[in-house]
This record gives C-alpha cells, sequence and structure tokens, in this order.
C-alpha cells in the first residue's frame, strides 16, 4: 500500500499547485460579474454591468485598437525577419553560427527594464520622440527570439531532401521556398505570429518605458487604473483578455487543422 | 537571410545596451543636462551608503527565494507528468502552460482579490467567524513571492518535465530489478539524472526574478522595491539617465556574471531546449 499512497499525495499536490496557478484567474472572472461598485467579495448578484460599462470607455477601447494594430504588425515583422534567420541557422554551416544563435536569443535571458532603457537611451540620443514606432520595433526585439526558437524546431523537422528534390526537377530557390518549404512550415509561421502577437499584447514592463500618453497600450492603461485601486471595470477587462487569449489558440488550431486538411 | 534578425538585435539590442555603459559615466548637471564625461561618480553614489546595495542584496534574496519556492512547489508536479499515465496528460501540461498565455498584469493584480482586506481568503475566514477582523496579506515580501512564483512557476516545471522525460527508463527498472525500493530508485537514479533541468529552470527563474518589475510595484510595499523598480524611478521618474544607466549597468553585470559561471560549468543550451 505505501506506493498508492505516495502516489496519491504526488497527485493531491498537483492538484494543490493547479489551484494556486488558477485561483487568480478564475477570481477575477468571478469578481467582473459582480454588480457591487468595489471589485470585492461578496458577491452580490450577477451582472453585466461592468462589461458595458467598458465598452463605453473610450479611453480604453482606443488603447484596445492600439494593442491590437501594435500586435498585428510586430508578429508580422518579427516572424518574417524569424523565418529567415531561423533558414539560415538550420540550412546553411557557417563560422560563429553558435554565438550568433545564442546573440539572437539573447533577449530572452536580458530584463526587459534593460531592453527599455537601453532603447529609450538610443531614441533619446538620436534626438527623436517616443512614438508608435519605437513601441513598435522594441516589440519586434521583445519577441524575435520566440519566433526563432519556434520557426528553428520545427524546420530541423522537415527534411532536407524535399526541399533537393524541388531543386533537381528545376525550381530555383525561391520558387522551392514558396512551393515546397512555407507550405511545411505554415504551422510553425502561425505559432510564431500567434506567439508575437500575444507577447506583443501582454508586454507591460518595457512598454511602460516607451509609451506615451497617446499611445497607450492596453496593460499599460490598466496599470494607471490600478493607480487608484482594483476597480470590477479592471476584473471586467481582465475577463475580456483572459477570453481573447484562450480564444485566440484555439482558433488558430482551428486554422491550422484546416490548412492542412485543403 | 540573417541580414535582417542580425541587424535587428545589433542596432536595437547591443548598441543600446552599449549606449547605457557609456551614459553610465556621464554627469548630471543641476539643471537635470547630461554631460558626456569619463568618471566613476555613478557607481561611487551608488556604493556610498547602505541604502542602495541593501536593494541590490534584497533583490538577490528574494530571486534566491522564489527559486527555492518554485523547485519546491514545481518538483512534484513535474514528476507526475512524467510519470502518470492519464490521457489527459498533454491537456494537463497545455493547461499549466496556460496562464504564461494570459496577461501578466491581470494575474499579478489578481493576487489583491485574493490577498486583499475584502479578498477571497479573508472573506472566507471572516465568513467561518475564524477571524474578527480582516487579516493584512498584502504589500509585504510574501505577496510579491505570490506575483513571482505565478509568474515563473511554469518555466520551472517545464524545464524539470523535459530533463525528466529525457531519462532512460530502462535506468530505473534496473535499478528496481536489483532491489532498490521505489524511493531509492528515484533517489539514486531519477533524481541526480533530472538535475539539469533543475539547475537550467533556477537559472532561468532567478534571472527572470532579479529583473523583475510589476510584482513588488503592485504587491509590494514601500520596503521591497527591487532594482528594476529603482532603475525604472530614476530612469522615468526623476529623469536621472547616468545614474539609472549606472544601476543598469550592475544589474546587467551581475546576472551576466551568473549566466556566464554557469554557461561555463553547465551549459546554456538545456534553458532554449525546454523553450521549445
Amino acid at each position: 500500500m505505501p506506493k498508492i499512497t505516495g502516489w496519491s499525495l504526488i497527485r493531491a499536490y498537483t492538484i494543490l499547485i493547479y489551484v494556486f496557478m488558477f485561483a487568480p484567474i478564475a477570481v477575477v472572472i468571478v469578481l467582473s460579474f459582480n454588480p457591487e461598485q468595489f471589485g470585492c467579495f461578496p458577491m452580490k448578484g450577477f451582472s453585466l454591468r461592468w462589461f458595458v460599462k467598458l465598452a463605453q470607455n473610450e479611453s480604453i477601447l482606443y488603447a484596445f485598437k492600439n494593442s491590437l494594430i501594435l500586435g498585428s504588425l510586430t508578429a508580422l515583422i518579427s516572424t518574417s525577419i524569424g523565418i529567415l534567420a531561423a533558414m539560415a541557422f538550420v540550412r546553411y554551416e557557417f563560422p560563429g553560427k553558435n554565438t550568433l544563435n545564442t546573440l539572437l536569443l539573447s533577449p530572452i535571458m536580458i530584463p526587459e527594464v534593460i531592453l527599455g532603457v537601453a532603447l529609450l537611451l538610443f531614441i533619446r540620443w538620436l534626438q527623436q520622440p517616443k512614438s508608435f514606432m519605437l513601441l513598435l520595433i522594441g516589440h519586434v526585439v521583445l519577441t524575435l527570439p520566440y519566433v526563432l526558437l519556434i520557426v528553428q524546431a520545427r524546420l530541423v523537422g522537415i527534411k532536407k531532401e524535399y526541399e533537393e528534390a524541388a531543386q533537381t526537377l528545376g525550381a530555383g530557390p525561391f520558387h522551392t521556398f514558396k512551393e515546397v518549404t512555407l507550405p511545411l512550415l505554415m504551422p510553425a509561421i502561425l505559432a510564431g505570429m500567434l506567439f508575437s502577437f500575444t507577447i506583443s499584447f501582454d508586454d507591460i514592463t518595457a512598454t511602460l518605458f516607451w509609451a506615451t500618453a497617446q499611445n497607450q497600450t492596453v496593460p499599460v492603461k490598466i496599470f494607471g487604473m490600478l493607480r487608484t485601486s482594483v476597480s470590477p471595470e479592471i476584473n471586467a477587462l481582465g475577463t475580456v483578455m483572459i477570453i481573447m487569449t484562450i480564444a485566440t489558440p484555439l482558433l488558430a488550431a482551428f486554422m491550422i487543422r484546416k490548412l492542412s486538411r485543403s | 537571410m540573417l541580414g535582417p534578425a542580425l541587424s535587428t538585435v545589433f542596432f536595437l539590442l547591443v548598441i543600446p545596451v552599449c549606449f547605457i555603459v557609456v551614459y553610465s559615466f556621464w554627469l548630471r548637471a543641476p539643471t537635470g543636462a547630461d554631460i558626456p564625461a569619463f568618471q566613476f561618480g555613478n557607481y561611487a553614489k551608488f556604493f556610498e551608503d547602505f541604502f542602495y546595495p541593501s536593494i541590490l542584496i534584497r533583490t538577490i534574496r528574494v530571486s534566491l527565494e522564489t527559486v527555492f519556492l518554485c523547485l519546491v512547489m514545481g518538483y512534484i508536479p513535474a514528476y507526475f507528468f512524467y510519470r502518470s499515465r492519464t490521457r489527459f496528460k498533454s491537456l494537463l501540461l497545455l493547461l499549466i502552460m496556460l496562464p504564461f498565455w494570459i496577461s501578466f498584469i491581470i494575474r499579478t493584480m489578481s493576487w489583491i482579490n485574493i490577498l486583499g482586506d475584502t479578498g477571497l481568503i479573508n472573506y472566507i475566514l471572516l465568513q467561518a467567524g475564524l477571524l474578527s477582523k480582516p487579516v493584512g496579506m498584502l504589500y509585504n515580501e510574501g505577496s510579491v513571492l505570490m506575483g513571482l512564483i505565478q509568474y515563473l512557476l511554469p518555466f520551472m516545471i517545464l524545464n524539470i518535465y523535459v530533463s525528466l522525460e529525457g531519462i532512460d527508463k530502462s535506468l530505473v527498472e534496473a535499478a528496481r530489478s536489483m532491489g532498490c525500493t521505489e524511493w531509492q530508485a528515484f533517489k539514486e537514479v531519477t533524481l541526480p539524472l533530472s538535475l539539469p533541468g533543475v539547475s537550467a529552470g533556477s537559472l532561468l527563474v532567478f534571472v527572470l526574478t532579479a529583473g523583475t518589475y510589476l510584482p513588488p510595484m503592485i504587491l509590494g510595499g514601500p520596503g521591497n522595491e527591487m532594482i528594476a523598480n529603482l532603475i525604472f524611478n530614476r530612469v522615468i521618474g526623476t529623469l536621472d539617465w547616468p545614474f539609472g544607466s549606472a544601476i543598469s549597468v550592475i544589474l546587467l553585470s551581475l546576472l551576466v556574471m551568473i549566466v556566464w559561471t554557469y554557461n561555463r560549468y553547465l551549459g546554456i543550451n538545456q534553458i532554449f531546449k525546454s523553450l521549445q
């Protein structure tokens, strides 16, 4: 019997860890339906009041639009750059390959505060104002390593022979990429775009350095709202963001399945 | 093909980081202007009295605490995933990664909903009659640690799980057949072989905690400021760029030293492996 007891302890412990990880998320969702003026317990019924208020809040809607544009552009740029670099790393041999790869992955290990200060100093030296452009290039730097990791992992799994076969049959390098490599890479590309979109959409620390009052993203807006207190409106906004982050990967999985079927 | 990626990282990361180093030697005029110079005044100011070094020491201490707690909380679930034969294994793994996708600021902020005076825990304890008035659980090191663990635990679990999965199962069977108990086989075979994942996870958690800004800002009190908060306040708050740069250089050198030592003796690639 001791084996079973040990295993059930392990299982109970794991369940507790899940509770710990999901408690803050569950509480946000539950409280966002509380009609009370203050975002706290007890629940006094069920209402969509704060969601309605949210939909009427001009500055939040503006931040949302800004975040969506920023996230989409970041995803496009960083995935395009990432694919090229991943191709070079996986398909070609050249001196200093490992060092360069580590250099490109290094933003993962550098604190965002440092990235934030560094880019801001650079912009200051160039005598440029903080702008949407700064947010965009900053987010590309933040997301590039993740795209690189995802696309590289997938590319290693695609046999070189497919490309070589196409080339033997007379396809040029560009044609080969378009007709053979790209379709095979599609799941990784979508995953990379999704990942960079999410990171950009959620990023707070570095973005706080780069954002201005005119160029707020949703997390920066929430950060500002938190200065006063946790209002039910923030919980409602949190619920919207949680639903979005769960829905987007599901949508992507659906799209990948559809693409691979056609 | 590497051109765009390399120039992005070179112009937007390498050069800007060099700028921090250069700026850290500059002077700040009383008017607020920055004067190009080469002097160590900003560093001297940091180590002048105990105030700034104590923030650095606190940052290291909180990072070590986070690593320790993530290990204690993360090893068993990782082991559970490795040994479990449930059909839902991939779903469970996906679930543990899910918080990683959910807005960091929302997850951090929500600890106020749980630990606050009118939060979940106080509400339950008051209702149960165990308390007569709410207990203050927020704005201390404990609440900061809650936020940090919730953010970093998936990284630790994944790193340990990846290295557990890499263990040749016949080794454990061999130990068992030679008369080891389940516990002995774990202690003598599985645990030592999972150490690469443990150390990779610990490094990642340490580095990410040491540079963290949000949890101390939202869940901490005035006494829980960490080095990233100090940098932010100097750069964005008081616009003291040279001093802010010097603190950034100090933080960066600390992390580079740790990562370099780690890479020298253990190799850094394990970390990127688990992120895939």
